[in-house]
């Protein structure tokens, strides 16, 4: 199969990228998305260009490393998947396709298609986790947990921090993963203890980092590789409420 | 409760006044616009049950306008929250919408949307024609402004003809069909608003969602409907 690509192409963070046009040629209708590119960088090197920088690791859909919009969708068309697992068959023969970095303030640039998702981490660090004891591992299921809660806590334990719902929103808010962490560690027994300082230090960690609000247009779910569903933002917004009407009680002595 | 756990990034930004933080906050901002968001809905939903006492005639209508000035200083107290809803609700939604705008510095070049309808999309835009609608709307039937001539208007109660300055009004057929349109977009606001409300106040769930969603849209057309039916019955001449 062959593509017209219109690529982004951006030195660094602090020059101005733009588009440009390159050609996909015999590309095997079984190739990923990635395998694509790396077709099309493989011709680059040989003619002494710079390759177009992307990411990628597990290419199997668990890491959350790779990050594309592709004609205008945060890893493409197709529901539940990562740009690793989008196939060229799902293209036209002689199609063009658009490919754009993840966009938004919080999520700098580093070089062409590749852009610092560090911001992320940075929310984890501020509440994503739980004081646990060391030492050897307890015993499964020491700490009972009700099936329809820990069904709950699984699915948004499903995240995998790929950072496209802020790719895909309007916003490029962040809320579907923070609403996701906040809601896995939440809702289990063991999340307990720092359920309010937790919510209130990752939604305010979010707001410094330059992340938008949702306003609920629900595009983050509609791309969310792991199908995470955007009611959780609505547990989110409740935890937050709770725990900055506790702050205050707290406040007051 | 355990207190805060030490974190490198706690307060970069937001005060330490808890009250002050939570307004400050993404989700306070949007908490307190969902809040106002009700207390408009409440209004428009009591007001629409109002205007549609047009059915029962005249009497009913005037003698409600009068049992409604009469209320004095509940009156006010109603006005001066729906002023201060309304205010805190456009200042904190614009600086929502600042702050959106500058989370996406670099727009896509192709940007396919997958979930967002017209009407999320347009909130601002629905919003700030219906505030241009509501001010025109004061200035016809609650200062008259624009038509000084209805003050006049008495029924044979010697009370104020509310009755006959909605006809009068929506005899002339430009200011129904301003008012209809004003209506639609309100409808348009509410559509997504309805569901939207739900969940920021954080009462949505999986269960209820689809429902939530539905019924907005319902609820958004019968207000559309309800409204819409006072000049149009007029129009054709049902009421006189
Ligand atoms: C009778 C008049 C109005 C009613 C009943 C109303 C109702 C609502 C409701 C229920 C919401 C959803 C809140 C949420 O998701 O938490 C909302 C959102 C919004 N309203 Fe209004 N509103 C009215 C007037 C206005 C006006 C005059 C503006 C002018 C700027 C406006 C701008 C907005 C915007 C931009 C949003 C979206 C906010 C967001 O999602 O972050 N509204 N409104
Ligand atoms: S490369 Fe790991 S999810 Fe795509």
């Amino acid at each position: 199969m062959n593509f017209k690509l219109k690529v982004w192409r951006q030195q660094n963070e602090n020059t101005a990228g733009q588009f440009r046009d390159y050609e996909a040629i015999n590309i095997p209708a079984e190739a990923s998305f990635l395998e694509m590119l790396d077709i099309v960088n493989e011709g680059l090197i040989a003619r002494q260009e710079e390759p177009i920088a992307f990411d990628s690791d597990c290419r199997e859909g668990i890491c959350g490393m790779c990050s594309l919009v592709v004609n205008g969708i945060a890893h493409g068309p197709g529901k539940a998947k990562t740009t690793c697992q989008l196939y060229m068959r799902r293209f036209q023969d002689g199609e063009t396709i658009w490919i754009e970095p993840f966009r938004a303030a919080a999520f700098p640039i580093v070089k062409d298609l590749i852009v610092d998702r560090s911001a992320f981490d940075r929310i984890i660090q501020a509440g994503g986790y739980i004081t646990a004891r060391t030492g050897s591992a307890p015993d499964a299921n020491s700490i009972p947990i009700g099936k329809t809660v820990a069904d709950l806590a699984m699915e948004a334990a499903a995240c995998i921090g790929c950072g496209a719902c802020a790719a895909a929103c309007p916003n490029s808010s962040a809320m579907l993963f923070v609403a996701a962490k906040i809601s896995h560690l939440g809702l289990l027994p063991q999340g307990q203890p720092e359920r309010t300082s937790r919510v209130r230090n990752m939604v305010r960690t979010m707001d410094a980092l330059g992340f938008g609000s949702c306003t609920n247009h629900y595009e983050c779910e509609a791309v969310c590789p792991a199908e995470i569903s955007a009611t959780f933002i609505s547990r989110l917004n409740r935890d937050y409420a709770v725990a900055s009407i506790r702050e205050g009680l707290a406040a007051r002595g | 409760m355990p207190s805060a756990t030490a974190s490198p990034t706690q307060t970069k930004r937001g005060s330490s006044n808890p009250f002050i933080a939570f307004c400050q906050s993404s989700i306070g901002k949007k908490i307190i616009v969902g809040v106002t968001g009700v207390y408009l809905i409440v209004f428009i939903t009591g007001h629409l049950l109002g205007n549609l006492e047009i059915y029962l005639g005249q009497d009913h209508v005037n003698a409600y306008a009068q049992f409604l000035q009469g209320l004095g200083p509940i009156l006010w107290l109603e006005r001066a929250i729906l002023i201060a809803a309304v205010v805190i609700h456009i200042v904190v939604t614009i600086q929502l919408a600042a702050e959106n705008r500058a989370a996406r510095p670099q727009k896509y070049a192709h940007y396919n949307y997958q979930a967002a309808k017209p009407s999320s999309r347009t909130m601002i835009y629905s919003g700030l024609l219906v505030l241009c609608f509501v001010i025109y709307h004061l200035l016809q039937f609650t200062f008259m402004t624009t038509n000084p001539e209805y003050r006049h208007l008495e029924d044979h109660l010697h009370r104020h003809d509310v009755y006959r300055m909605m006809i009068l009004g929506f005899q002339q057929p430009i200011i129904s069909l301003f008012y209809a349109a004003a209506i639609f977009f309100l409808a348009a606001h509410l559509s997504h608003g309805f569901s939207s409300v739900v969940q920021t106040l954080g009462i949505n769930n999986q269960k209820v969602s689809g429902f939530v969603s539905n019924g907005g849209r319902w609820f958004s057309w019968l207000i559309f409907a309800g409204y819409v039916s006072i000049p149009v019955s007029i129009l054709i001449g049902l009421i006189k």
